[in-house]
């Protein structure tokens, strides 16, 4: 568990910065405003020497006096101070249940302080970067999604799991993983296997890859929330396996390889913690359509939006290796993306009979 | 030969009831409704007396109504009750376009003796009159019409113990539709709006009573009498004028039964249609008139006289507009008279905004023509296309293409001419003359431009407003939560930050 000493500087924190400090600016008769640390684009760096995304120190002053910005700030104030209370009772809950315990109808009006998780949540992330705190020492955990399976036993809250009996569903990833949470015991995993989809997951759990080939397979449910993605970083670091990234070809699975391997840009702040830049991209690359001989009914035509995406994604300073540009390049010049279930065309069992472990063995990835 | 003369009548009816605006009961209804209300309403201003007037409409049974219409004119002589009410299809009604005549509501009616036909035609009953003159008896009568001779025949002639000073009433029976909208009611409220100086009471088929009120004492000013100018004359006309003339010669003919035509014009006009000025006028042959015509067409002479014309004035509109809505902002534009054909008419507007009418659905828009409210064929009027075609946009109010403005508004306006242009018999749609279209479109540009002024500096008061009730619903919650975190008193920090909020919202 957060140590007392770390849960009482997070509750001064959060009282000095949303409290006292408003507060004093109130009695001056100042503006009243937050420094809010810019999540957006235009405040991310790329780091090259470690290969991660990192947030900036670009801020916006968020003002109460300010038509457009009273309702945010608002709102992150009664965020503090959830937070604090939280804190302060030492239970954990879901930010999902957050926004529940922070919405209620103001005054008589028909408005209420949150409308939408969706508006409570990058409160919440402002709240995190602006006293730097994880996000379990707010005592939050985001809505988990994300299963794993393989040679690994663990120990989870005290309970030990031996993650080769986890039948069909497998074993679900929480959002705290953190040593004190959970614990690796006996491993004979030789590496991880990070698949974008569930149902393709499935296909290999069903075809016990993870057996005959000794490691780990996990899934996200599409992009990864943060307890897959700081378990894969632990997995990788603690247990020193390579990680292997399987994924659709078009510009948003390539985009996810991306997030796990060097960070996102709206969490930023947490790369350091969650990014794995070792891992290896292996599939689907917009050459396997040709190298496969994968018959053209199963490749699906490029859309407008997936278009704007990667012109988007090539501009980004950390899509600048030759590698990943061939590979979105020749994307764009078939004009078509292809799903993991395509090779599906071939055989059910293509994808883990053959091309997985061929691809592999014959070392076929980008870095 | 009777019984054919009277198939003959029945027929003209039947054939004709478009044209006489009994085509349907709602319409019937409203139509005689209308022609009553008329009446009293020119009778009362011919005599300098402010109408007092009372509508009363009785549903006796399933599709019969009982209608009638009392007013405090100046009564009709015994003697001549006959001829008011029961002459068909007579006098100043069936003016053709261009004649001797001056602005009336009558203009746009059938008259009432064909409402009286139409009642008896389906009813079977005569029509009550009650008519006081005064200083006479109070006299009533029964009066219908014998289809074999045309003739009206009167029964039952009475005379009343009154108190009354003067006035006529009168009593019809007839099939008709009571419809809630657009029907009687709006009619009445309508012709009150353009008409303030009249009271109006209405006793609805429920016998709910509504008063009209007059708003103001001052009587419209009373149109002249204006004889046609040459420019403006259509050939038939024309024709018919050179037949019924008294004058003797072609030239007096021109300067008598014309306005702005003096002995030059007319000797002009002699001389340019190769016609002795001394001719006869009912001497002057069917192809020499039309030589006639144009020769009138295209001698130089003053403009038509602008002078004769009744408007409701914009005191009036306003007044008028302001009685009937719980208005919020109202306008009213009276154009100068101007000139379609070289026939002198005149255009006023008005608008009402109210926050009480549906701000999601398009205008109503009210057109009048000589203070009479049209009811039918809205989207054929040049008065319809005329606000069509403004760009309300830039006022503030939505638009769909080509339409009616969207907004809690009411629309009058009202053409007012000796011979208003209707697009048909029927009377209910002015003609889209560009004069007349222009005309209406600069008096909306007028009262727009006021709305637009109105409507932004009720936005600026609105998002002034908004601010402050943003401020003072979030400012609870902000220091609640800066309570909570400080532990200092919620209701210190609340009076720290309102007097902050008034501060800055100056």
């Amino acid at each position: 568990m957060i140590s007392k000493e770390k849960s009482d500087l997070i509750i001064k924190k959060l009282r000095d910065m949303y409290g006292n400090e408003v507060l004093k600016d109130l009695e001056k008769g100042n503006e009243l405003s937050l420094d809010i640390i810019i999540r957006t684009l235009s405040n991310v760096l790329f780091d090259e020497k470690e290969q991660l995304i990192t947030l900036g120190n670009k801020t916006q002053k968020r003002n109460f006096f300010s038509i457009d910005q009273a309702r945010k700030f608002m709102q992150t104030l009664i965020v503090a101070d959830a937070c604090q209370n939280l804190v302060k009772s030492g239970k954990t809950t879901s930010i999902r249940s957050l926004y529940y315990n922070t919405k209620h109808t103001i005054g008589d009006s028909k408005e209420n302080t949150f409308e939408d998780q969706v508006e409570s949540d990058p409160i919440i992330e402002d709240v995190e970067v602006s006293i730097n705190a994880l996000r379990e020492e707010l005592h939050l955990r985001a809505n988990s999604k994300g299963v794993m399976i393989g040679n690994l036993t663990i120990e989870d809250s005290g309970d030990e799991i031996d993650l080769r009996k986890m039948g069909s569903g497998g074993w679900a990833v929480p959002s705290i993983v953190e040593a004190d949470i959970i614990k690796f015991k006996k491993c004979d995993a030789k590496f991880i296997l990070f698949i974008e989809k569930d149902t393709v997951w499935g296909r290999f759990n069903e075809d016990k890859f993870w057996e005959k080939h000794n490691c780990m397979i996990i899934h996200g449910g599409g992009q990864p929330p943060r307890g897959v993605r700081r378990l894969l970083r632990r997995m990788h670091d603690e247990l020193k396996l390579p990680i292997y990234v399987l994924v659709d070809n078009d510009p948003w699975g390539f985009y996810i390889y991306s997030v796990v391997k060097q960070g996102s840009i709206n969490l930023a702040y947490e790369s350091v913690r969650m990014a794995v830049p070792d891992a290896k991209f292996i599939g689907l690359s917009s050459f396997d359509q040709d190298k496969y001989n994968l018959p053209k009914e199963v490749t699906i035509k490029l859309n407008e939006g997936d278009k704007k995406r990667i012109k988007e994604i090539l501009n980004y300073k950390w899509f600048h290796k030759k590698s990943w540009r061939d590979e979105l390049n020749h994307m764009v010049e078939k004009g078509v993306k292809l799903e993991l279930e395509a090779l599906s065309a071939k055989d059910i069992s293509f994808i883990t009979e053959t091309y997985l472990p061929e691809k592999i063995a014959r070392k076929e990835w980008l870095e | 030969m009777a019984e054919y003369k009277a198939v003959a009548i029945s027929e003209f009816f039947e054939k004709n009831k478009h044209l006489l605006g009994f085509d349907s009961p709602t319409k019937a209804l409203i139509t005689v409704l209308k022609e009553a209300v008329d009446n009293s309403l020119d009778a009362c201003e011919e005599a300098n007396i402010l109408p007092h007037i009372i509508v009363k409409i009785k549903n006796t049974e399933k599709d019969i109504f009982q209608l009638s219409v009392e007013d405090n004119g100046p009564g009709i002589e015994e003697k001549y009750v006959k001829d008011v009410f029961g002459k068909l299809l007579f006098g100043s009604k069936f003016k053709s376009l261009g004649e001797a005549g001056m602005q009336s509501r009558g203009q746009q009616g059938i008259g009432i003796s064909a409402s009286i036909l139409y009642s008896q035609l389906t009813t079977g009953e005569p029509a009550a009159i009650e008519s006081k003159v005064k200083g006479k008896v109070h006299y009533s009568c029964k009066l219908s019409i014998d289809t074999a001779t045309n003739m009206p025949v009167i029964e039952d002639e009475k005379k009343l113990e009154t108190v009354k000073d003067h006035g006529t009433k009168i009593t019809m029976k007839l099939k008709g539709l009571f419809r809630k909208t657009k029907g009687p009611y709006d009619y009445i409220k309508y012709t009150a709006i353009a008409n303030p100086h009249a009271q109006i009471i209405f006793v609805n088929p429920e016998k709910k009573k509504i008063i009209f009120k007059r708003v103001t004492d001052k009587l419209p000013k009373k149109p002249k009498k204006v004889a046609p100018h040459p420019h403006g004359v259509e050939l038939g006309t024309l024709m018919k004028m050179l037949v019924r003339t008294n004058s003797k010669t072609v030239q007096s003919f021109l300067m008598n039964d014309f306005s702005k035509v003096g002995s030059i014009g007319a000797k002009d006009i002699c001389k340019l249609s190769k016609l002795d000025p001394h001719t006869r006028p009912n001497a002057i042959a069917r192809d020499k008139s039309s030589d006639l015509m144009e020769a009138m067409q295209q001698v130089k002479l003053q403009r038509p006289p602008t002078d004769c014309l009744s408007p409701i004035g914009e005191d009036n509109i306003i007044k008028g507009l302001n009685k009937e809505y719980n208005a919020d902002f109202v306008a009213a534009c009276t154009r100068p008279v101007a000139v379609y054909n070289s026939i002198p008419f005149q255009v006023e507007v008005g608008l009402v905004y109210s926050k009480e009418l549906p701000s999601d659905k398009q205008i109503t828009l009210i057109r009048f023509a000589n203070k009479v409210p049209l009811f039918y064929q809205q989207s054929e009027c040049g008065i319809y296309k005329a606000v069509a075609k403004t760009q309300w946009k830039r006022y503030g109010l939505s638009q769909p293409g080509g339409s009616l403005p969207v907004g809690p508004m009411v629309i009058l306006v009202d053409v007012e001419s000796v011979w208003v242009p209707f697009i048909s018999e029927g009377k209910q749609a002015i003609a889209s003359y560009d004069e007349i279209i222009k005309e209406i479109k600069l008096g909306l540009l007028d009262i727009g431009r006021k709305l637009g002024s109105y409507i932004s500096a009720e936005q600026r008061k609105y998002a002034k407003e908004r601010r402050r009730k943003i401020f003072d619903r979030y400012s609870e919650e902000v220091a609640q939560s800066i309570a909570n975190l400080t532990g200092k008193n919620k209701e210190y920090i609340m009076a720290l930050i309102k007097k902050e909020v008034v501060k800055r919202n100056e």
